[in-house]
């Protein structure tokens, strides 16, 4: 409404136009500013983002018949590390914990290194059928896993691998994702010719990716990594399949904690809020980088 | 063949033909490097990208390709190699079962609840994140925190706040004088509150993804809209939803595909109901009917003929997105 006035008599002076529009249009890039309704929504939709999260810490630290009482509690107990003590010994939580960490992180450094490759290749390098390949590789991104889970089942099953850590990192190891976000990001940040250059000194093409690819990638390497370390650590349907409780990743031991005869449910808050905080850890350490990420893939995508 | 592989061989090659007086074996040893260089310079790009196709066809096109044969075939989870030969038995086994139809229609109307609200918050969110304010990047941290909790804690968290007779939100609701509301049981309760789940951790990252294509649109636009008399409602309207089309036509394709394939949150809501998606299978979901098939009722080969159906659909729904796109781009 308050543009419509301002801008609408045709006749004034543009320079006074000009002014008048000054401090609603800002800065430089000429956004406008944020009013006090818009923090107050965003404050409710960021308390309502991470009111479940604190909300199962605050299970986790009560006791069982606490949590069957109305009104339901709404502020920390004191029973937070005995829960998390059953927690870590009923689900098998710190093998569940090793193990997902070593499976994300064998899949992020997969996911990183063969995105890179590809996504190098596939940015600067000419090769016959290479589009054809790129949509190729675009067109898997719309394939879901959940679609191969028989034959990979048998798979593994014939391989004697079920409940071996690899049957649930080999399908993740590669992305097409990572090899269309590491391509987007290289045709941008890679100059064709510093690739040139090095390859008129006579450097072969291992010495290209190591000593002029890797170096221009590393900040897309990371988010891709972080990305990826992400959404492997939350992986449900693979590896609920592959795995039993015997050798189970956060996601698989998450659900024999609700299996129990009589489920506590504080002890089921504390096993989920440990196999959360890591990521939190995560998102609070590197938070900027993390959203920068997703926003670039974005733009982009 | 490659115009990189010639134009980076030739300054070698030249020197080579400049200074034609040298040893044999210097001449061979450079000869040698040259075809060596050539070599590296025409396969290399086959080798970056090798990894990507050989990981992708041992555990992406093969298991897919091999899911439809095994779909032809009576094959238990208790001998998962034996296959015996079944022809469609699998899939008009499928059509004739009722729990069939009604996880289609379960998928179907979960897509519907969770995808809209989703990305109508998604969008009016990013809007107001694009204001230039204080705090930005925590507002966009804080909205992410659900993104990176997994499917299997936060469905544990809900499935404690829907809890009928001690959860939360009954007794929030209960202060205004609302009764009980059987969230785990209820037909469309159900749904929803398994909608509220998926809504709670794709929103932020689907505003992210809005915001960041709200920061691609020029500015220009909005200052010519601001001088036409356009109020900030029409700017939003007439500037930045035709901006946003590509990217709201992705997070439509996305989300759509994402819950096709919904089956944590259905399996994890109500503990003991095992894969049945609730007393009455009111949110058993294709993907749990897949899981129940296979893993419970121990029947893989229809486990697979569910998959492939599942394919069809996330096919048809490409090719409409494909269709809508093409018409979005024409006019």
């Amino acid at each position: 409404m308050a543009t419509l006035t301002e801008t609408a008599p045709e006749t004034a002076a543009p320079a006074r136009r000009r002014r008048r529009r000054a401090p609603k249009a800002g800065e430089a890039g000429g956004q406008q500013r944020a009013g006090k309704l818009t923090y107050a929504v965003l404050l409710l939709f960021t308390a309502i983002s991470l009111f479940p999260l604190i909300w199962t810490a605050i299970a986790a630290s009560r006791t069982n018949e606490r949590l069957a009482e109305t009104p339901p509690p709404l502020w920390f107990g004191g029973n937070l590390f005995a829960n998390m003590e059953t927690a870590w010994s009923d689900a098998n939580m710190g093998l569940a914990l090793f193990n997902t960490t070593l499976v994300a992180g064998a899949i992020a450094a997969g996911t990183v290194l063969f995105g890179t490759l590809a996504g190098f290749a596939f940015a600067k390098l000419r090769f016959r059928f290479k589009n054809l390949l790129m949509l190729l590789v675009i067109g898997t991104m719309m394939v879901p896993p959940q679609l191969s889970v028989v034959p990979l089942y048998m798979a593994i099953a014939k391989l004697e691998w079920i409940d071996q850590l690899q049957s649930v990192i080999l399908p993740f190891i590669v992305s097409a994702f990572g090899v269309f976000f590491m391509r987007q990001y290289l045709i941008q940040a890679l100059p064709t010719e510093l690739i040139e250059a090095a390859r008129v000194d006579g450097a072969s093409s291992v010495r290209v990716i190591w000593h002029v690819v890797f170096p221009a990638a590393r900040p897309a390497m990371a988010v891709l990594g972080m990305l990826t370390f992400v959404m492997a650590w939350n992986e449900f349907f693979w590896p609920i399949i592959a795995l039993t409780q015997e050798n189970p990743t956060v996601q698989v031991a998450l659900t024999s904690l609700g299996r129990g005869y009589i489920p506590d449910q504080s002890v089921i808050m504390a096993g989920a809020l440990l196999g959360t905080l890591p990521l939190l850890l995560l998102l609070l350490l590197f938070g900027k980088q993390i959203v920068g990420g997703i926003m670039h893939g974005a733009v982009k995508g | 063949m490659t115009q990189t592989g010639t134009a980076v061989d030739a300054p070698p090659s030249a020197e080579g033909g400049a200074v034609p007086k040298r040893p044999a074996t210097e001449d061979r040893r450079q000869k040698w490097r040259s075809r060596r260089y050539r070599w590296d310079a025409k396969l290399s790009p086959y080798a970056f990208i090798s990894p990507f196709f050989l990981f992708f066809a041992a555990f992406g096109l093969f298991p897919l390709l091999y899911t439809a044969w095994a779909s032809l075939h009576r094959v238990e989870l208790t001998a998962p190699t034996d296959m015996e030969w079944a022809g469609l038995h699998n899939y008009t086994r499928l059509f004739e079962d009722h729990f069939f139809w009604n996880s289609l229609w379960v998928t179907f109307t979960l897509a519907v609840l969770s995808t809209v609200p989703q990305l109508l918050m998604a969008m009016g969110l990013a809007h107001l994140l694009n204001y230039k304010m204080r705090a930005a990047s925590f507002f966009r941290v804080a909205m992410l925190a659900p993104y990176a909790t997994s499917v299997a804690a936060a469905t544990l968290v809900f499935a404690m706040l829907y809890g009928r007779d001690y959860g939360l939100i009954n007794w929030f609701f209960g202060l205004f004088g609302v009764d009980e509301i059987d969230w785990k049981s209820g037909d469309w309760t159900s749904k929803i509150a398994i909608s509220t789940i998926v809504i709670w951790r794709w929103t932020g990252y689907n505003t992210l993804i809005y915001l960041a294509a709200m920061q691609a649109v020029p500015h220009d636009l909005y200052e010519s809209a601001a001088l036409d008399g356009a109020s900030r409602w029409k700017q939003f309207r007439y500037v930045t939803i035709p901006s946003l089309r590509p990217t709201i036509l992705f997070t439509v394709v996305v989300s759509t595909i994402g819950s096709v394939q919904l089956f944590g949150e259905p399996l994890l809501f109500e503990e003991g109901a095992g894969a049945s998606g609730g007393p009455d299978h009111q949110f058993q979901t294709l993907g749990l009917y897949l899981y129940e098939q296979g893993w419970r009722n121990l029947h893989l080969g229809r486990a697979a003929a569910i998959a492939w159906v599942m394919f069809l659909i996330l096919v048809v729904i490409g090719i409409v997105f494909g269709l809508i796109s093409r018409r979005l781009r024409k006019s």
